[in-house]
């Protein structure tokens, strides 16, 4: 249990560079450090499927994604802040927080599989008859790809979709620059 | 976009190919091993990134142009879609049946061709969210620099 505590620590420490620097290309490698322990803590509980997918999106997708769009460090936030705002934030944190407490006081130990506590749960199917019915070794893609199938395609048209809007939006500005570039 | 200095082009020109090769691995050993479709196309789609991050854009254009990439987005698409509506006409009726484990071939498994329909699947997925998330990117680029210059 050791290591999970040394990785969250880790995450901390990482989150507040993240707010704290002034560099945005530096905040965002530190963001990228956060996902990298994100994804160490789900290789450390089993889950290798959404550790790679962590690490791939959160390290190497948003990392290369701010490093192509941006064109130099220009966001910098400056003014004071007002007393009202900052009072209201508080609380509304602190609100969080005690209920934050409340709802963890309920969960099983971090770190124990919740589904072996329900002997009935929808997983064991999944676990005991998932080879026999599909043939793949892998179970989670057995999951997603056999059984529920369907979240799959609905996830593949939401992407389509906004890919396609942000194409419309964004096609004729490139369009104009690939044909006079710079 | 001139690109960057000869060390970053040599070194990502030789890395490129070993990150081609881990995606495809990725996608078509989804249904053996931790990975799959999703993972895959976006380490796809990332070995592309680099090459644009050190030639510049009009180097990744002349290799994949936008065109091709969108056609490569509705490909996957459709090959998804497509593999629906087999399971639906092929096996009893049912939407997204995994005809071909069900039918026609069921294979070993822990093999390579085994499970059916999931390893197409996989690639129709790795290819739609490779292109998808390669175009994005590439337009979100082109359009950032247009307004900040």
């Amino acid at each position: 249990m050791a290591i999970f505590y040394i990785l969250l620590l880790f995450m901390i420490i990482a989150a507040i560079i993240a707010i704290e620097t002034k560099n945005l290309l530096s905040s965002v490698i530190c963001i990228g450090a956060l996902g990298f322990g994100a994804s160490l803590m789900f290789l450390f509980l089993r889950a290798p499927d959404i550790a790679i997918t962590q690490i791939v999106v959160e390290v190497l997708g948003l990392i290369i994604l701010i490093r192509a769009t941006i064109s130099r460090d220009l966001t910098f936030i400056t003014g004071d802040k007002e007393f009202f705002g900052t009072v209201i934030s508080v609380v509304i944190i602190f609100v969080i927080f005690l209920a934050g407490v409340k709802v963890f006081e309920t969960l099983p130990d971090f770190g124990t599989a919740i589904f072996t506590e329900a002997p009935d749960a929808a997983s064991q199917t999944y676990i005991s008859k998932g080879l026999h019915d599909t043939g793949a070794a892998n179970i989670v893609a057995s999951v997603i790809l056999d059984y529920r199938a369907y979240d799959t395609l609905g996830e593949a048209t939401v992407l389509f979709t906004s890919i396609i809007g942000a194409t419309v939006i964004l096609r004729k500005k490139a369009k104009k620059l690939l044909e006079d570039p710079e | 976009m001139k690109g960057m200095t000869i060390i970053v082009k040599t070194v990502s020109s030789w890395i490129k190919v070993l990150i081609v090769l881990f995606g495809i691995y990725i996608i078509l050993f989804g249904h053996l091993t931790p990975g799959g479709g999703f993972a895959g196309g976006v380490i796809l789609a990332s070995s592309y990134l680099l090459l644009m991050l050190a030639f510049g854009r009009e180097f990744v254009q002349k290799d994949l142009p936008l065109a091709l990439d969108s056609k490569l987005d509705c490909l996957g698409a459709l090959l998804f879609a497509m593999i629906a509506v087999l399971g639906l006409v092929l096996c009893d009726k049912i939407f997204f049946a995994n005809f071909l484990y069900q039918k026609y071939l069921p294979g070993q498994p822990f093999n390579l061709i085994s499970a059916g329909t999931i390893p197409f699947s996989n690639i129709a997925i790795g290819l739609k969210v490779g292109a998808s998330l390669f175009l994005v990117i590439f337009l979100l680029s082109t359009f950032r620099r247009d307004t900040s210059a």
